[in-house]
């Protein structure tokens, strides 16, 4: 087990190396200059600038500069915000993208299973449909119009009640993510909803449950044991995955609701060529994702007999 | 046998069925209490804006929302206008703009400029927000920083008028040569390395914003990146600052002029580039003043809110490539452009958002002259659409440039969707008027710059906003040496003009030097005006006072008040 986990560990830095390696020089291949601004600088103002940000030097020598102090931590300061450090950017705005990302996952997840097992238990039935009809919208409307859509229901219904029931936008309290994380986790959950359904109905018919039944097992433990639990295995293998997704893809929710999440840095980053938040987001959000697909293997291990880490 | 299954088929989905209810309440309470748990850590973590109403009269205090963070408020580095709203509002240099855009007292109580040079005497109850006097000694610390090419401060040439300004920004003298010298504590005088005739509007800037040295130091390479690491001698200070959510304002105790100050309170706990957003925030209740895009207008129209408009200054227009074998260098050609480019039908027909005013000159309607203002003293040419003459002028740039058929025009543009009409509304003009092919080059914000800067352009749709209230700030634009002249426009005629105008001292000459300069970008084409950016916002009607202006801090609150009548 452990030996499992320290290889896949190993590999993961790896994976991570490479992320940073290929951003890095994808990066630089963009056309487009990082210093360049409304208003054009002298020659000397730029070489200044330059030799601020290490760029005077060949690529292959800002990389490796780059690659240590990666290693050592620290991922430098922001082209945009010229005295903040990348660190401090990442520290402050992503356990706001984090707790977001929680919230919606575990009611992407939640929700997932629970429709996915009504849609199964009603197979061809009206809930069976109406359901299923909502996760198509679910999974092919982009999450913009359900920000837009979200906050328009928001204003309307504090407009009915004359108070603010729930605020429109902006970031501080338990008020402020309720309708946020659902826009976030709706596509998601509309996902995990088609997978919990169709791996719910494999099961049905499965030999064990079969025996279960003639057995004479009662009806609540056949259910929760032998269908729900098997048929929730297949929503935690993409579960990993998901929440990278989810954590990553906030961007257009946090623009919508005003919140000062880590997502809009790292697609703001990209327009404005902010090389080292692009490459402080990205490594982070890379050893992010690697290391959420490596627990969630772990965790499978555990949870399914079959599969033996070893 | 086949009813017995289905029976105990539906028996089994009953009980299925009941579990699944109560596992679906069982989530609902477990993501409540996850939800709490998390509001509380998130409160843990700071983040917590205090979100008020968007006017609270007893209280004196505004809630607003912001487009951007600002990205730099260390006022020698400054460049944009989200930090020049901030530095403005808790911030302020020898001179500033009044309510009517005069220009009257801060920092300094009176001053005198002349040819050689200029005298502020500062006023003695000027104060830092810990107590300290501002003194002329913090304006040298922050104009020698601005010019030490180790600042690396992209508005360094601003103060190139000042005795060897230049020369320190190139690196061949030290900052301490800089025209400046604190005659004592509260005496600044300051030499010119020309005569300059607007020096008094320059020094209302956010680049001649004072910096105290001793502090500066102790922040470490951090002056302006938190609320602690700013030092403050405006109206208002900074309370409150989490990055990205909300900066709160609150009247500055040490100001000298506090009691002019109406509100105590500007918070913005909201910070979004999202124009629904912010309307949908003002619908709410939850801010004073939204800006409306040609997109959420219609909305505002619906619920018959008063909208207010304002022209921010900035004026847009294409610019030509003159690189040698560009066609666009070619006379011709550009007057055949200019003679089917309406710029009425482009704002009124095409980008359908009131504020925006059509362009006629490199000058924009609000810019003074001589006594009034410029466009009434000096009226740019009357442009009238000529089809015709627009043909006769291309196939004459066909022979010139000996060419048997044009080849595509690359029109280069942002990729924003205000950008996407009108580059497809010249497409579509240039292509049925005269036949031209028109290729659309749409980039991001830097690449753009890029290209733009590289000449890889036939035409460019640029803009440009001013940095101070003088025509000079637009005349000078397209002088050879200018930087910022990408499409490398040279005319000793125009060139001649920029001089005098920049080294005059004289209202009447210099207007007149502006005058010939509107002429020639009139008559050689050198631009095509598309239009004066205008705002459209609506505005709560409890809250008065409020100024927009083209140059200097906008909108601008310090004179801002609340009342219910």
């Amino acid at each position: 087990m452990t030996r499992y986990i320290l290889t896949r560990l190993l590999q993961g830095i790896i994976t991570v190396w490479f992320i940073a390696t290929a951003t890095f020089f994808a990066m630089h291949a963009v056309p487009g200059d990082p210093l360049s601004n409304e208003k054009a600088t002298t020659e000397l103002i730029r070489k200044n600038l330059e030799e601020r940000y290490g760029l005077d030097k060949p690529l292959h020598v800002q990389y490796g500069i780059y690659m240590l102090n990666m290693v050592k931590g620290d991922f430098g300061i922001s082209f945009t915000q010229q005295n903040r450090s990348v660190n401090d950017i990442i520290r402050e705005h992503f356990p706001v993208s984090a707790t977001l990302g929680i919230l919606a996952i575990v009611f992407a997840a939640v929700g997932g299973v629970l429709w996915g097992a009504l849609t199964a238990l009603y197979r061809n039935k009206l809930p069976d449909i109406v359901i299923m009809f909502l996760v198509i919208l679910g999974i092919s409307v982009p999450s913009f119009v359900f920000a837009a859509l979200g906050q328009l229901s928001l204003v309307t219904i504090n407009d009915w009640a004359g108070i603010t029931l729930l605020p429109v936008a902006g970031w501080g309290g338990v008020g402020h993510m309720i309708v946020p994380a659902m826009v976030l986790g709706l596509g998601t959950m509309a996902f995990l909803t088609r997978l919990m359904r169709s791996s719910m109905l494999e099961v049905v018919n499965a030999d064990y449950v079969r025996t279960a039944k003639s057995k004479g097992l009662p009806a609540t433990r056949i259910f929760l044991k032998h269908q729900l639990r098997n048929a929730s295995l297949p929503v935690v293998t993409v579960l990993g995955p998901a929440i990278a997704a989810i954590t990553t893809g906030g961007f257009v929710v946090e623009l919508v609701f005003a919140i000062p999440g880590l997502g809009r840095y790292f697609v703001q980053a990209v327009q404005q060529l902010d090389y080292t938040v692009i490459m402080g987001t990205t490594v982070f959000y890379g050893a992010f994702l690697v290391l959420m697909v490596i627990i969630v293997d772990v965790i499978y291990g555990m949870i399914d007999p079959r599969v033996r880490l070893s | 046998m086949s009813d017995i299954t289905s029976d105990t088929e539906d028996a089994f989905a009953r009980t299925a069925g009941k579990q699944l209810l109560w596992l679906g309440l069982l989530a609902i309470v477990a993501l409540a209490a996850l939800m709490f748990a998390l509001g509380w850590l998130s409160q843990l973590t700071a983040s917590g804006a205090v979100t008020g109403e968007a006017v609270d009269v007893r209280e004196r205090s505004i809630s607003l929302a912001m487009s951007g963070e600002p990205p730099q408020l260390d006022s020698t580095r400054a460049t944009d206008q989200v930090s020049g709203f901030v530095l403005g509002h808790v911030m302020e240099g020898l001179l500033r703009y009044d309510p009517t855009n005069k220009l009257v007292p801060g920092v300094a109580s009176r001053w005198e400029i002349d040819a050689a040079g200029a005298t502020f005497w500062l006023r003695e109850n000027a104060r830092w927000s810990d107590g300290e006097p501002v003194t002329a000694h913090d304006f040298i610390f922050a104009w020698q920083r601005v010019l030490d090419p180790a600042t690396a401060s992209e508005y360094a040439f601003i103060l190139f008028p000042i005795k060897n300004g230049e020369a320190i920004s190139q690196g061949q003298l030290p900052p301490s040569a800089l025209g400046i010298t604190a005659v004592d504590d509260r005496t600044l005088k300051i030499e010119f390395e020309r005569p300059i005739a607007y020096f008094d509007k320059l020094v209302a800037f956010v680049t001649f914003l004072p910096v105290r040295k001793d502090f500066f130091e102790r922040t470490a390479g951090r002056y302006g990146a938190d609320a602690k690491d700013l030092l403050y001698n405006g109206p208002f200070t900074i309370s409150r600052w989490v990055h990205s959510a909300s900066i709160r304002f609150e009247k500055n105790e040490f100001y000298w002029n506090r009691d002019a100050i109406m509100l105590n309170v500007i918070d913005t706990p909201y910070i979004t580039p999202d124009y629904n957003a912010t309307l949908n925030l003002y619908k709410d209740g939850k801010i004073a003043v939204a800006a409306l895009s040609s997109d959420t207008l219609e909305n505002a129209l619906v619920q018959r809110w008063h909208l207010e408009r304002f022209n921010d200054g900035s004026i847009f227009f294409l610019e030509f490539n003159y690189r040698p074998g560009r066609v666009t260098g070619n006379y011709n050609l550009r007057r055949a452009l200019q003679l089917v480019t309406d710029s009425g039908e482009l704002v009124y027909k095409v980008m359908k958002l009131p504020g925006n005013l059509p362009g006629e000159s490199l000058f924009p309607v609000w810019l003074n002259g001589v006594d009034g203002l410029f466009r009434q003293e000096y009226p740019a040419r009357v442009h009238r659409i000529d089809v015709e003459a627009a043909r006769r002028h291309l196939e004459l740039a066909r022979q010139e440039l000996g060419l048997t058929r044009f080849p595509p025009l690359v029109l280069l543009s942002g990729d924003d969707p205000l950008s996407n009409k009108q580059a497809e509304y010249f497409q579509n003009v240039y292509g049925k008027q005269l036949g031209l092919e028109v290729k659309l080059d749409k980039q991001i914000f830097k690449q753009r710059l890029a290209k733009m800067t590289a000449g890889d352009f036939d035409i460019v749709m640029a803009g440009w906003g001013p940095d101070f209230a003088d025509p000079l700030t637009f005349g000078g634009l397209f002088a050879s040496w200018n930087l910022n002249n990408r499409g490398r426009y040279a005319n000793p005629e125009l060139d001649a003009q920029v001089r005098v105008a920049e080294n005059s001292v004289d209202p009447k000459t210099r207007m007149n030097a502006f005058g010939e300069i509107q002429r020639i970008i009139y008559d050689d084409a050198v631009i095509l005006p598309n239009y004066e950016r205008g705002v459209v916002y609506v505005r709560d009607p409890r809250l008065k006072g409020v100024v927009r202006r083209a140059v200097g801090t906008d909108p601008d609150y310090t004179s801002a008040y609340l009342s219910v009548d």
